[in-house]
């Protein structure tokens, strides 16, 4: 496990940095580290933070800048082996054994007794069990995957735990065991990502076999790049001054604070609006973009005129500061 | 360097960390990697290799900042001036004192070598075993003398008492440099307790809260209470709140299998199999908080906020005299409004069982069904009113099961007002519940039955 031999050039963290900005996703060193880790001692990385802050995203920009496919797993209560892995294509079988059955009483008619039929039959080795009738799902795919792949299992807490224990296989060894084949073992193991939105807490044997990376809430620093980086046409004042004000939403005590998705969306929606000022009206009219629920919204209605003249001159002065 | 690491885990370990044998062996190759020369790289990446969770990053930054500022120590100390400083070198004086390193080095100011000597020193007489706060100036000083500090200071004590001037001077300087020794070792030890054995007294604090009796927990532990009361709602409820289908594998449902395949001539295309359902539980809680429980009550009521925090369906109600429907103040307001809002409306008065079973009959035993298990908070003492055992009766007979916690033990039903016997048959569950621990224990039982059903 000493040696990985994986698509990418000679790793360092800002070279992660740079390629991930790039492809428009601009991360901490953080992040950063924990994808240099991962790649160099070939383990899965969990990322947990709350819903919104990029964990699918990660993933997906990984990818585009790798260069490597992307197989994606969407996790749900009831998912199974056969959704996750591989499933015999049980129609086909039936189908062909429908189709084949009078081949066979050509095969089998020249034979004398049920045992020389037997023996014919096991020269024709498993028909109906091999590599044809196998239905690869996404983790075969990704251990299948020549030069290597970027494998997403998103929302791994809303799997069963039956489930989790039987990606433990996978996860540290990068093999599958399917009984009618035999051992299937990645020639590249793929990097993987675990997201995790905290619904249930994840076993220690998952845990310990990842690698573990939270992504918190941005800066306003960071999060101002972010917003250069995906909502470009933004005229910078705007954008300094919608920034200041999602932080200090931030410091509210709300039910849901706003992440940088909702972040992102709500800079193009003042730029769809060609608004070139916080203006609390504007403000109060697509709060509902940044915040999601009703009790929120009447939470914060009240203190919109000081937050919206707040955030205006943070962005007149410069970056927003505030502790 | 594996020496500080390893080290670096038992800190971790204390700081609730957990560090297994193959975390340890993926942080040695993370180290091999990284290496040791960028202090936040190695942060990082040791982090990412070793916290599992938000909380243990936290934890692990701590403790990061605190074990590596150590190393620093090790570069001599020309800081604030007082007591504490090492004195100048001093070349001939020195000379004499070769027979005794420790002088000499205190004497050269050679504050690197004294923190390698120290560092060795405590490692022999093993100040990472450090448990307890008292145990500091213990440690201080048995490193100390591992360093030879009773040589130094009968040294001291020896060139005082001489008439010699400059002996004088020389006493005088090493004077200096053994409370210089004194200070740092104290704050070295200071350290070890904060690495290793901090975290582990809040253990025993937690532990033994956990085991106190409700009635006798005192108003300072209330946050400490919540925490630890959440931390067990929360645990019961990710143990139970999911999972509603269950499929049993490899059992034909036949007649499903047949219906669906209707259309292919009854060749078994599409299988269905088995499965069960699971239900999610159901609870309703009625607690009392009259005069005669007071003492637990906040307790109680801890607990059913948390517990609404947790889970999804629950009914709160509480009572004195009369029964009100909590479930609003529980879930839109803070723990620390809530509670005294609930007290405020309807504690402290005296107990009447039989009216707030008559109020809950009256408004609330519609929500009653074989899905739904009630659980009564409450001592049974009912201040010799009617118990109204045809209403307890009739909440046995609609729900999946009732179950009883009462604060007092066993011995005190049916001692003076006390109702419980004859509430009693009418519980699948009675049983005494006086500390967190037995409350956690009886939860997980009612929520395993519906696991299983």
């Amino acid at each position: 496990m000493t040696e990985t031999a994986t698509a990418i050039p000679a790793l360092t963290v800002d070279g992660i940095v740079d390629g991930l900005g790039q492809v428009g996703y601009i991360c901490s060193r953080q992040i950063a580290t924990a994808i240099f880790v991962a790649e160099n001692l070939s383990k899965p990385i969990l990322v947990e933070g709350s819903a919104g802050v990029g964990k699918t995203e990660l993933a997906l920009s990984t990818a585009a800048w790798l260069g490597l496919p992307l197989i994606r797993m969407q996790c749900y209560e009831g998912l199974d082996e056969s959704k996750a892995l591989y499933e015999w294509k049980y129609g086909k079988q039936l189908l062909y054994t429908q189709i084949l059955k009078d081949k066979m009483g050509d095969v089998l008619g020249e034979t004398k007794g049920l045992d020389d039929a037997m023996q014919e039959l096991h020269g024709f080795g498993d028909l109906f069990f091999s590599e044809q009738f196998l239905e690869p799902r996404p983790l075969l795919k990704a251990l299948r995957q020549d030069g290597g792949a970027v494998l997403l299992i998103d929302e791994i807490d809303k799997s069963d735990e039956e489930f989790e224990a039987f990606l433990l296989e996978i996860l540290s060894a990068f093999q599958i065991s399917i009984p009618e084949i035999g051992t299937v073992t990645a020639t590249v193991p793929p990097l993987v990502f675990l997201t995790s939105n905290n619904m249930r807490e994840m076993g220690d044997a998952l845990k310990r076999r990842c690698l573990h990376l939270y992504i918190p809430l941005p800066d306003a620093k960071l999060e101002e790049q972010i917003v250069a980086a995906r909502v470009p046409d933004i005229e910078e004042k705007l954008r300094r001054k919608l920034v200041a004000f999602v932080q200090m939403l931030r410091e509210q005590d709300l039910k849901k604070l706003p992440s940088i998705s909702e972040t992102l969306d709500w800079a193009r929606v003042l730029l769809l609006l060609h608004a070139d000022d916080l203006a609390p009206d504007l403000v109060r009219d697509t709060l509902n973009v940044l915040l999601k629920f009703e009790q929120d919204v009447d939470a914060v209605r009240p203190q919109l005129a000081e937050l919206t003249r707040k955030s205006r001159q943070a962005g007149d002065r410069g970056y927003a500061t505030h502790a | 360097m594996q020496r500080t690491l390893e080290n670096f885990f038992r800190a971790l370990r204390a700081a609730e960390i957990r560090v297994s044998p193959a975390e340890s062996i993926d942080a040695h190759r993370t180290v091999e990697l990284v290496g040791y020369g960028d202090r936040q790289f190695l942060k990082d990446s040791l982090c990412v290799a070793l916290a599992k969770t938000p909380e243990e990053v936290a934890s692990f930054d701590d403790c990061f900042e605190m074990f590596f500022q150590r190393q620093e120590f090790e570069a001599p100390d020309d800081g604030a001036g007082g007591d504490g400083d090492l004195p100048e070198g001093d070349d001939d004086a020195a000379a004499d004192l070769s027979d005794l390193p420790l002088a000499e080095m205190v004497m050269s100011g050679d504050g690197a070598g004294l923190a390698a000597e120290m560092e060795q020193a405590a490692n022999r007489v093993g100040a990472a075993e450090i448990r307890f706060f008292t145990q500091r100036g213990y440690f201080a000083r048995r490193i100390l003398d591992e360093m030879g500090l009773r040589d130094l200071e009968r040294l001291i004590a020896e060139l005082r008492r001489g008439d010699d001037e400059s002996d004088a001077a020389l006493g005088q300087r090493l004077e200096q440099g053994r409370r210089y020794l004194l200070e740092e070792s104290r704050q070295y030890v200071e350290r070890q307790y904060e690495l290793y054995a901090r975290a582990n007294g809040e253990n025993l604090r937690d532990e033994f809260l956990m085991e106190t009796r409700l009635s006798n927990l005192e108003q300072r532990d209330f946050d400490r209470m919540h925490r630890i009361v959440r931390r067990m709602a929360k645990r019961l409820a990710t143990r139970y709140s999911r999972r509603r289908k269950h499929s049993k594998r490899g059992q034909l449902d036949i007649r499903r299998t047949l219906r669906r395949n209707m259309p292919h001539d009854g060749i078994p295309f599409d299988v269905v199999w088995k499965y069960t359902k699971i239900e999610r539980p159901r609870i309703v809680v009625i607690c009392d908080v009259s005069r005669s429980v007071a003492a637990a009550a906040r307790f109680l009521l801890l607990f059913l906020y948390s517990l609404n925090e947790v889970v999804e369906r629950l009914q709160a109600y509480a009572f004195s005299d009369r029964l009100i429907d909590v479930g609003d103040i529980l879930e839109h307001k803070d723990v620390d409004e809530a509670i005294p809002e609930i007290m405020v409306k309807i504690g402290f008065r005296p107990t009447d069982y039989g009216q707030a079973l008559d109020d809950y009959e009256e408004g609330f035993m519609d929500e009653l069904d074989r899905h739904t298990t009630v659980i009564i908070l409450g001592d049974g003492r009912s201040n010799f009113t009617d118990p109204r055992i045809d209403i307890m009766r009739r909440l046995h007979d609609r729900s999946r099961s009732v179950i009883w916690l009462n604060p007092e033990p066993e011995s005190f039903w049916g001692t003076g007002d006390s109702e419980m016997p004859r509430y009693r048959p009418f519980c699948h569950v009675a049983k005494t519940c006086s500390t967190v621990v037995h409350l956690e224990r009886v939860i997980d039982d009612i929520l395993k039955s519906y696991a299983r059903a």
